[in-house]
């Protein structure tokens, strides 16, 4: 995607290189090509192809052929229209889990990108360290493990009677203890928190190996003329950051509007619809309460959203020097 | 470079604050999982007298044995033939250059940002046409497809930076495409495709979705899949609950940890790349 690819336009004739061809790298008569009719790449590609075919491009297709028709999963289906993405715009509880996706982007992205960006400029000079090492090893565990058994862990730590409610009575603020994921106020945050855990270790490690790569030559001229440490922060780390920023936002963006597993571990959309997000609903409506048509506008609406997010983001932080 | 001390202190003190909060829920849940079963501990609280044989009774009702053979059985199923199909794929779009690449190669990357529960209602119908609802092969073959997008973009980028004069003194050789391939490309691409396994592996043991939609018997699930089933029948009866979260944790975090370097490696390239 970074790479430009060079024009596919024709492929090169089946003549023999001239000897000029062969010592240049990548030679306008792209050596390997040369030989190789197209048909061999494709027989190459066909397997992927096939799998992905019949596994996601036709199952997409299915879900927009879906989303236009009234179907209960068994029964004959009838034509809808798109009166199944009217609902989804207007049914305040379906349209409420799309902005509980967009709300959950403030815990899953801007507090790991922010808060990333804050520790692994703080932590920057220590890197190499062992400490440093250490830490890439602990705060990478959350990737590692099943979201489910994070959900499972938080859920208990966010209990009534568990350890952040401990801690805040030790603290004397034993006034707003409560079964966080419970309240209606609260379990969207206390969800959020969980993303914001699993996320925040993955953007660190990931921002403070972009920061090892900046010359430190420019914080040193940056030093001399005087810059402090804000300065210096937002006029070199953050610029020279961009791709990695760029790869921080979009993952935890998606992860965001697309989380599921969190949810449905730790609140299952409850209480009421106070957690519901896009991907719990589509699982609720298609296999208990047997709307498939709804929950196939509903899954285009997401599979747009994503798209329609993470185009730009990539297109805003890529490299374009290169 | 000058290196202030109290900023050296500042950097140390918070590294170590967030590892601590890192590592928060799985002491919480280890502590718990000591408790009596059946009881509800509060908070951070070391038990009078720590139940280890919680471990072994969670062991036993989560049929751990079982679970892992079936975790394996899908692993197994879905990253060789993923990393093959990847690399055929990636292989011809980044090295053979055939016409027409760069159209199929958008069609692969559309796929990237793909949330799977975009499509999962019709692959449910899908598979249970094929017969296949509460095998493993409803969890294999699809997330083969899903996982398609992702190795076609990594191989391809690696096979794209293969010099082609590699590729050219292979022919003067004599050797074919397949050849070509299988002896000098693919060892060439060990490193990438190590990388890329690791990935895949981590994705399909930690596949939930699939899991819960598509196979009924937790004992034809991936792991995460088991675990939800797990929350679901031991539910109430935390300490049991926690002691089977960590057990199931377990196979993960010794592969993790064994293979830590390539892990960390892994993950960053592949969210760079992604």
């Amino acid at each position: 995607m970074t790479r430009p690819t060079p024009d596919s336009a024709v492929d090169p004739p089946a003549t023999r290189p001239g000897p000029a061809a062969v010592t240049r790298k990548r030679s306008p008569a792209r050596a390997a090509g040369f030989r190789t009719p197209s048909w061999v790449g494709w027989l190459f590609v066909a397997p992927a192809l096939i799998v992905y075919a019949v596994f996601v491009l036709r199952p997409i297709a299915l879900t927009v052929q879906y989303s236009l028709y009234r179907w209960d999963g068994i029964g004959p289906s009838t034509w809808a229209g798109l009166g199944n993405y009217a609902r989804v715009f207007t049914d305040p509880d379906l349209f409420a889990s799309i902005l509980n996706a967009i709300k959950l982007i403030v815990f899953f992205s801007v507090i790991p990108v922010v808060l990333g960006l804050a520790i692994a400029s703080t932590i920057r000079r220590i890197a190499a360290s062992r400490l440093a090492l250490v830490a890439r090893t602990v705060l990478f565990l959350p990737q590692v493990i099943p979201l489910v058994a994070a959900g499972i862990a938080w859920s208990w730590l966010l209990s009534s009677t568990g350890l952040v409610n401990q801690l805040l009575t030790y603290a004397g603020l034993g006034g707003v203890a409560r079964a966080w994921l419970g309240d209606f106020s609260t379990a969207l945050p206390a969800v959020g928190v969980i993303g914001a855990w699993v996320l925040l270790g993955l953007c660190t490690i990931l921002l403070l190996s972009g920061m090892s790569k900046i010359d430190p030559a420019l914080y040193e001229a940056a030093r001399m003329d005087g810059a402090g440490p804000l300065r210096e922060f937002v006029s070199i780390t953050v610029p020279s950051l961009r791709q990695e920023i760029g790869v921080c936002v979009t993952v935890t963006v998606i992860a965001a509007l697309a989380s599921f597993d969190i949810v449905y571990v730790s609140t299952q959309g409850g209480p009421g619809n106070a957690t519901m997000v896009p991907g719990l609903e589509i699982y609720y409506l298609a296999f208990s309460e047997r709307q498939v048509g709804m929950a196939s506008a509903l899954a285009v609406v997401l599979m747009v959203l994503v798209l329609v997010v993470a185009l730009p983001i990539q297109w805003l932080t890529k490299d374009r020097s290169s | 470079m000058i290196v202030g001390r109290r900023e050296t202190w500042t950097g140390r003190l918070l590294l170590v604050l967030l590892m601590a909060v890192t590592l928060m829920p799985f002491v919480s849940l280890f502590v718990t999982a000591l408790h009596p079963s059946g009881s509800y501990p509060s908070g951070l609280e070391w038990p009078r007298d720590p139940q280890w044989g919680n471990f072994v009774k969670a062991f036993q009702a989560a049929r751990m044995i079982e679970l892992v053979k079936s975790s394996t059985l899908i692993v197994l199923g879905v990253v060789p033939v993923s990393l093959l199909l990847g690399m055929l794929a990636g292989f011809a779009i980044g090295h053979l250059r055939m016409a027409g690449r760069n159209l199929v190669f958008l069609a692969f990357v559309l796929g990237l940002t793909l949330p799977f529960e975009g499509i999962i209602t019709p692959l449910y119908y899908q598979v249970r046409d094929m017969g296949l609802l509460n095998t493993r092969w409803a969890i294999i073959l699809p997330l083969i497809g899903l996982f398609m997008p992702f190795a076609v973009f990594w191989m391809r980028a690696h096979f794209v930076n293969m010099p082609d004069e590699l590729s050219e003194s292979a022919r003067m050789d004599g050797a074919n495409v397949w050849q070509l391939f299988w002896r000098i490309h693919v060892p060439l691409a060990m490193p990438a495709l190590s990388s890329l396994a690791i990935l895949l592996f981590l994705w399909t043991w930690n596949q939930f979705l699939l899991a819960i939609v598509l196979v009924d018997d937790p004992l034809k699930r991936t792991m995460s899949g088991a675990l939800g089933a797990f929350q679901g029948q031991w539910g109430t009866d935390m300490p049991l609950l926690c002691a089977g979260s960590l057990l199931i944790l377990t196979p993960t975090l010794v592969i993790f940890l064994v293979f830590q370097r390539r892990f960390v490696t892994a993950l960053l390239q592949g969210s760079l790349k992604g």
